[in-house]
């Protein structure tokens, strides 16, 4: 019997007044899986990430967390979300708090930890990034890449069990997005499940198990780094490749 | 006598000063009273309703905005005359202190509210995502995440806000409030004499002062690198 998949998310549709943003997506993420969703903006593909916590609520389908049924109105969705990761493209920091304030808060106000355990989780957490010395900055004194470190150490230290990447390196400059990308990873390596939508095509090829591209909505056409990249099957898909690569 | 000395008799008459002093201070005294009031329930309050207004329950925030722009646009005199010569005619006596306290706290808690209202809505919805998308709930994301924040940008408007409607305090005498001003303008009816008056200037100014400069401290203190 195949593990049961981390992520399954069945028949999602969005709408935002009249635009009808997600047609019927599925989604479905197994164990220790890394996909990737690329498609041009305004395909779903930030709104198709957003309704796997709940950020945004879809209008009709299924999105099963960890055997958790998030759209049933028993769950509780704070307790829920803990187990969902998610990095934010302009990280979302808490400017009025240190490193280590932004990564224990939720530690210590849903996790129920005390703050010496939450510190030490935190720092933890910090050092997986590779900036447990930055701990008692905050975020203004820290470059875009670090802030983006702390926010995935944020989410990671809550021990999530997938991990949700909203163009996480859309807003770092080009010498910073390194730095991201190996945090990223490092967290691949440890057989963390995720989900990145990102342009960051040289690490899908690299990183990812699965590439979706999305459309308009759906998801056009899926396959393995290679098959997309290099064959595509569908036109859609073949333009949007080919634009890109010209970059 | 020449003018000067005709000036310093009428301004700073020595003698009616030392007469009225202990009048002016327990004046004074009022007027702290009065002003802590004011400033502890008027804040409370326009706290209070930005964040129940927060919660975007639609009928409820139609009704805050309404009474806020009402006691927005009514100059604080009139809403003073209104609870004291208007209650009693359905057979409540406010006194003068509490017609003024209850005026002047209504009135505060309409600008507090804007502005507490404005610092809330000008965190960016990033900060209530992330926190959110982390299990805080929405109250926590509010007390731990949003409101720190939005109270450190509201911080030097409250002030100005605060100090302007705490100075009405002096409206006070209208209602036969025994405030600074109340007990200069008996003593200058007393004594024939505006020196009281000067007293009473030195005394808001031993008052206020000290909050103009705290309130320009705390603006530079709580400003913090983005």
């Amino acid at each position: 019997m195949l593990p049961r998949p981390v992520v399954e998310a069945r028949g999602i549709h969005k709408h935002f007044g009249a635009l009808h943003v997600l047609k019927g997506v599925d989604l479905v993420v197994a164990e220790r899986e890394l996909v990737f969703v690329i498609g041009p903006s305004g395909s779903g593909k930030s709104t198709l990430l957003r309704c796997l916590n709940r950020l945004e609520e879809p209008a009709a389908g299924s999105v099963v967390i960890d055997g958790v049924n998030l759209l049933d109105p028993r769950t509780d969705i704070n307790h829920a979300r803990q187990r969902i990761g998610m990095v934010f493209q302009s990280f979302n920091l808490y400017p009025h708090m240190t490193a280590l304030g932004n990564v224990t808060l939720a530690l210590r106000k849903v996790a129920g930890k005390p703050r010496a355990e939450a510190d030490e989780l935190g720092r933890a957490a910090l050092a997986r990034v590779g900036l447990a010395e930055r701990a008692g900055h905050r975020p203004g004194e820290l470059s875009g890449g670090q802030q983006q470190r702390v926010a995935i150490a944020r989410a990671i230290a809550l021990e999530p069990r997938v991990m949700l990447f909203d163009e996480p390196t859309s807003a770092l400059d080009p010498e910073l997005v390194g730095s991201v990308l190996g945090v990223m990873r490092d967290l691949r390596e440890s057989g963390m499940a995720m989900v990145v939508v990102s342009h960051e095509m040289g690490f899908a090829r690299n990183a990812a198990d699965r590439v979706l591209f999305m459309d308009q909505g759906v998801i056009v056409e899926e396959g393995t780094p290679a098959a997309i990249f290099e064959s595509p099957a569908q036109q859609r898909t073949r333009a949007f490749i080919s634009q890109i690569q010209r970059h | 006598m020449s003018n000067w000395e005709r000036f310093l008799d009428t301004f700073f008459n020595g003698r009616v000063m030392a007469r009225y002093l202990p009048d002016i201070a327990y004046g004074t005294l009022v007027t702290i009273e009065l002003a802590a009031l004011v400033i502890i329930s008027g804040l409370a309050a326009g706290l209070a309703l930005a964040l129940v207004r927060s919660l975007g329950f639609r009928p409820l925030n139609l009704l805050i905005v309404f009474v806020v722009d009402l006691f927005r646009a009514l100059p604080p005199l009139v809403i003073i005359v209104f609870i004291y010569f208007g209650l009693p005619a359905v057979e409540v006596s406010p006194s003068g202190f509490i017609s003024t306290w209850l005026s002047l706290a209504l009135v505060l808690m309409a600008f507090s509210e804007e502005i507490f209202w404005a610092g809330i809505t000008s965190i960016h919805k990033g900060q209530w995502e992330a926190a959110r998308s982390t299990g805080l709930s929405y109250g926590q994301t509010l007390i731990h995440v949003v409101l720190p924040q939005a109270i450190r940008l509201t911080i030097p408007p409250l002030t100005n806000r605060t100090i302007a409607i705490t100075k009405g305090t002096a409206l006070g005498t209208v209602v036969a409030v025994s405030e600074i001003l109340g007990m200069a303008s008996s003593a200058v009816s007393n004594s024939y004499n505006p020196s009281p008056l000067t007293l009473g200037a030195i005394a808001y100014l031993i008052l206020f002062l000290p909050m103009v400069i705290v309130g320009r401290w705390l603006e530079t203190r709580m400003t913090w690198k983005r």
